[in-house]
């Protein structure tokens, strides 16, 4: 039997409450949002805080809302709210296809979307959708607020730029014309992280040329997007010439390990493969969307 | 630390260690071991219970977490010793053997059924696709689930065929 070793608790009553928290306690304390990375990584004693700050009663962090050409996503949205959202079904297919596959849906009745950029592990779904998206992540400070894009704030694996004394509090997704999304993940069985997985988005311009593309990918070695492969895409007509081009170049550039998921080769098909699915479905969605 | 929560619609409160997960406060604290508790992994969802009427898995949620909140476990189920439907669903269709899976796969049945009380078999598969059951290979699980969604008077139903028949 695995337990944590022990801590202190404290509830978060506000936000300013928390970040109050965090300042006095340093090093030694980390916020619990959903807990379902944070607790098994204290059972395992991987993570052994001195002071947990539970922000799971601050629900004003917990909301999905449209703002301008923004879409808004409070940082203790749970993954069950993001998927079963209309809105992101419309505008981000992608985070919704991600979503289907987050974990199991008890898992996805507790985790949140903070939980999931804040751990920054390499297999986590919704770290991928918020990079493909141009995602930009708020974090708050006692002495204010700042915006950092996602290139920004993921710094390697299971490093962000949230400092000590800072919370995620929500994430920011353009709204663009004419763009659609997908994504796709090959898991071992239900529930489990992914072998491998890719994301995909394209704006088309008018005249039915590639405007703008983004590719990720999770699991393979390689996080933040696949710039090589979506400048092939840009100002171009979608063929399947060009769509395979670009998946062999996300093959090319993923840097996977052979692990009980799989080897190398087939974690490196399966980036190529992948990302060539996400594109055609965004590229068909974006079609509907002009039409 | 000292928490209050509401257990099966009983008040209960008790000093515990911040470290204390759900499912140990439940069974250890409380003695209610219907509840069980099968991996450190957060994988197997025996522990499930339902956390203001939301299924969680009761071994990655710390009863400081539940403080002021309302928990319900599989004894919660049957009401004035009248079984739930999800309960004589796994009855009439062999819903388990060894039944160690079984508190889980209630508690989330139930709540898949207080929102959607006509779930496809799919529905049934997906909602219970985060638990795992090492003996009846699921489709007595998923027939119980359904049983119980055609017979939402439960065991008065069963009592009513027996009469006509
Ligand atoms: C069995 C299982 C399977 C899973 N499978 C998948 C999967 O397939 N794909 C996937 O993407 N994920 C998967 N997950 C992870 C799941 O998505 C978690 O919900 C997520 O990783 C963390 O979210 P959380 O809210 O639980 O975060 P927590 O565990 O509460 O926190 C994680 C980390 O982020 C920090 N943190 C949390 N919120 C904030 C905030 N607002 N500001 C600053 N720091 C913060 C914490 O201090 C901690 O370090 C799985 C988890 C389990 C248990
Ligand atoms: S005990 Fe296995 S998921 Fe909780
Ligand atoms: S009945 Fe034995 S594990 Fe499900």
């Amino acid at each position: 039997m695995q337990i944590p070793a022990p801590f202190e608790y404290a509830r978060a009553t506000s936000l300013d409450d928390a970040i109050a928290l965090l300042t006095r306690y340093g090093d030694d304390a980390l916020v619990v949002a959903g807990g379902h990375s944070l607790l098994p990584m204290m059972k395992l004693r991987l993570a052994r805080p001195d002071w947990l700050i539970d922000i799971n009663e601050l629900h004003e962090l917990d909301y999905v809302r449209r703002h301008g050409d923004e879409l808004r996503i409070g940082a203790l949205a749970r993954h069950r709210t993001l998927l079963e959202s209309a809105e992101i079904a419309a505008l981000f297919p992608i985070m919704t296809e991600a979503e289907r596959v987050v974990a199991d849906p008890i898992v996805r009745n507790r985790g949140t979307i903070g939980g999931s950029l804040c751990q920054a592990d390499p297999a986590e779904d919704l770290s991928t959708v918020c990079a493909v998206l141009g995602a930009q992540a708020v974090i708050r400070s006692a002495t204010g607020e700042r915006v950092i894009g996602m290139d920004e704030f993921h710094q390697g694996p299971y490093e962000t730029a949230v400092e000590f004394n800072e919370i995620l509090v929500e994430v920011r997704i353009p709204i663009r014309p004419r763009s659609s999304s997908s994504y796709e993940k090959v898991e071992r069985r239900v529930g489990d992280w992914a072998v491998a997985a890719a994301g995909g988005s394209v704006t088309l311009a008018a005249d039915g040329t590639i405007e703008d593309a983004a590719i990720g990918v999770t699991a393979v070695g390689l996080s933040g997007r696949v710039t090589d492969a979506e400048a092939v895409l840009i100002g171009h007509r979608p063929t399947d010439a060009l769509i395979t081009e670009a998946g062999r170049m996300t093959s090319a550039a993923v840097d996977p390990m052979t692990d009980q998921r799989g080897s190398v080769e087939y974690k490196r098909h399966l980036a190529g493969e992948l990302t060539q699915r996400v594109l055609k479905r965004a590229i068909a969605r974006a079609r509907r969307q002009e039409a | 630390m000292h928490v209050t929560m509401s257990v099966n619609g009983e008040d209960v409160a008790k000093d515990i260690e911040p470290r204390t997960l759900l499912v140990h406060f439940i069974r250890d604290d409380l003695g209610l071991t219907g509840t069980h508790w099968g991996c450190d992994t957060s994988n197997c969802g025996t522990c499930v219970v339902s956390l203001d009427g939301t299924p969680v898995k009761s071994c990655t949620v710390l009863a400081a977490m539940a403080d002021g909140h309302a928990v319900r476990t599989v004894e919660g189920l049957e009401t004035a010793g009248t079984l739930d439907p999800i309960q004589q669903g796994f009855i009439e269709e062999h819903g388990l053997q060894c039944g160690f899976c079984t508190p889980g796969m209630l508690i989330t049945g139930r709540e898949l059924l207080d929102r959607n009380p006509h779930p496809t078999e799919l529905e049934i598969r997906e909602a219970i696709s985060g638990q795992i059951c090492r003996c009846t290979g699921y489709a007595t699980i998923v027939r119980a689930i359904q049983w119980a969604a055609d017979h939402p008077a439960g065991a008065a139903a069963v009592e009513q065929e027996t009469v006509q028949s």
